[in-house]
């Protein structure tokens, strides 16, 4: 590996993703074969505003058709200080867009000596879901939730993406996955303008509960193997996990009043 | 027809390293030292937006003396080589011992091929897991390289500081009074304040990312 260096006139700038090309590297996001493939999809995530933030939440199952291909999988990523991604959809291809968006993000700091905006981050993250479509309608679709704390503007702010790359901001909350419908409701009738921290958390549990309670290819969390989803918070002090301890101790609580309120089945 | 002087390659050589070196004496200096958390490196540079010390990777940082467009292109292309290695193979497999190969490699060439040598001196260090695994790599406009233990100096008037700095060095030194070290060493009769100078550091107790730069009023209060 030699030193990169380049003409002015094709140097490829702070994107990561022109560099590799350039360089010929491994192709960051190379076209799947035609056909449709039996891969690992990931499922359900949301992200939930609150006071002083925003929260990132995903299960831990990932299928193969009817089948379990993973039960611990994360699909909640830190993508630098100040943001976080969710991911539902193949899992291969998805894990691999976040590494490349996480090195575009560092790359850019590092690069050019500061960060990029928010909008920036979101705004990249939508281009490389565009460059994706072409697998997405092969069944590949990577459909990622984005959320970060804009320090400019002092707020958590939150996007949805569609396959075509359309990029959406959310007021309150935004769902993705197979199991997003149920979890979308669930946080409809649970949520408050101005929640804290520890409300949403036990929302965001709540939801992904009744997301598996109704979807198959969402995971319930796992008390015999102490698995439970990845929830993490993004505030003025960065992003930061939930510890399981928390998790378990709130769904405790959750499972607690569901038992006594009964479930219709 | 006239003929071409003859000028020996000696002569040649040596009219470079001279030039190279005039260039560099004309900046101002830098001097990083191991201190008890990790690394700190320490540049006379009154501007806060043009840096001479730079973050390359998450255990790497990279400093330079002399022209500032020539040395800033060099360090963008260590961030890409880092970053290029770390996406093809692990984060873990990015190290310092190589980069600075290839930052040899690269001002060598330019130094025997092309007209103007680049007239820059360059630092590429790497904190270990461990005081005794800190790598320092001082690497000279013709490609010279040199593995530095404790401390270096960068820069035109690097003698007269490094003899300063070796009655004031050690490395088990806090963050502030390894600061004011490397102050006073650079200063010599002058007076350097927050102003003047540029301060980064590789933090052994920082997660991933151990480059962090010290500004603002965290280094008037550690000065």
């Amino acid at each position: 590996m030699s030193l990169p260096t380049f003409d002015a006139s094709d140097d490829p700038g702070p994107s990561f993703a022109h560099l590799v090309r350039q360089s010929r590297g491994p192709d960051p996001l190379p076209q799947q074969a035609s056909g449709e493939l039996d891969v690992p999809h990931g499922t359900t995530c949301v992200a939930i505003k609150f006071d002083g933030g925003v929260l990132v939440a995903g299960d831990r199952r990932a299928t193969s058709g009817n089948l379990i291909s993973h039960r611990a999988i994360e699909k909640v990523f830190a993508t630098d200080k100040w943001s976080a991604i969710a991911i539902a959809g193949a899992a291969g291809p998805a894990i691999e867009m976040v590494r490349l968006f996480q090195l575009q993000l560092e790359h850019y700091e590092k690069v050019e000596g500061k960060s990029l905006t928010l909008n920036g981050k979101a705004n990249q993250l939508s281009q490389m879901i565009k460059q994706h479509l072409p697998a997405a309608m092969r069944g590949m679709a990577v459909v990622p939730l984005f959320a970060g704390f804009d320090r400019k503007r002092d707020v958590g702010r939150l996007f949805q993406f569609d396959i075509t790359g359309g990029r959406y901001e959310e007021r309150e909350f935004g769902v993705t996955g197979s199991g997003s419908l149920h979890a979308g409701s669930a946080i409809k009738l649970g949520y408050r303008p101005g929640m804290d921290r520890d409300e949403v958390v036990t929302l965001a549990l709540s939801s992904l509960y009744h997301a598996a309670d109704e979807d198959s290819a969402t995971g319930l969390p796992d008390f015999i193997r102490k698995i439970f989803p990845i929830v993490a918070t993004i505030s003025a002090d960065g992003f930061e996990r939930v510890e399981d301890d928390e998790l378990e101790a709130k769904y405790d609580v959750i499972i607690e009043g569901i038992k006594e309120r009964g479930t219709p089945a | 027809m006239t003929t071409p002087f003859y000028v020996s390659p000696e002569q040649v050589m040596k009219d470079r390293a001279d030039y190279a070196r005039k260039g560099i004496a004309r900046g101002r200096s830098l001097v990083a030292m191991s201190y008890a958390e990790g690394i700190v490196i320490v540049a006379e540079n009154p501007s806060n937006t043009l840096h001479k010390v730079s973050e390359i990777y998450d255990r790497i940082a990279f400093a330079g003396v002399g022209r500032y467009n020539e040395f800033d292109q060099l360090r963008i292309a260590g961030v890409r080589h880092a970053d290029m290695k770390g996406f093809s193979y692990s984060r873990e497999d990015v190290d310092a011992r190589s980069l600075a190969n290839q930052y040899a490699q690269s001002l060598g060439h330019t130094f025997t091929n092309e007209m103007k040598p680049m007239e820059v001196e360059i630092l590429v260090a790497e904190i270990g897991d461990d005081a005794v695994d800190d790598q320092m790599f001082h690497i000279l406009y013709d490609g010279t390289v040199g593995d530095e233990q404790g401390f270096t100096v960068l820069g035109g008037d690097a003698g007269a500081i490094a003899e300063r700095m070796d009655t004031e060095f050690s490395a088990d030194r806090s963050l502030g009074e390894a600061i004011v070290a490397a102050r006073e060493a650079l200063a010599d009769d002058r007076e350097l304040t927050a102003d003047d100078l540029e301060v980064a550091v590789l933090e052994r107790s920082n997660e991933r990312r151990t480059f962090r730069r010290i500004e603002g009023d965290e280094l008037t209060a550690l000065l």
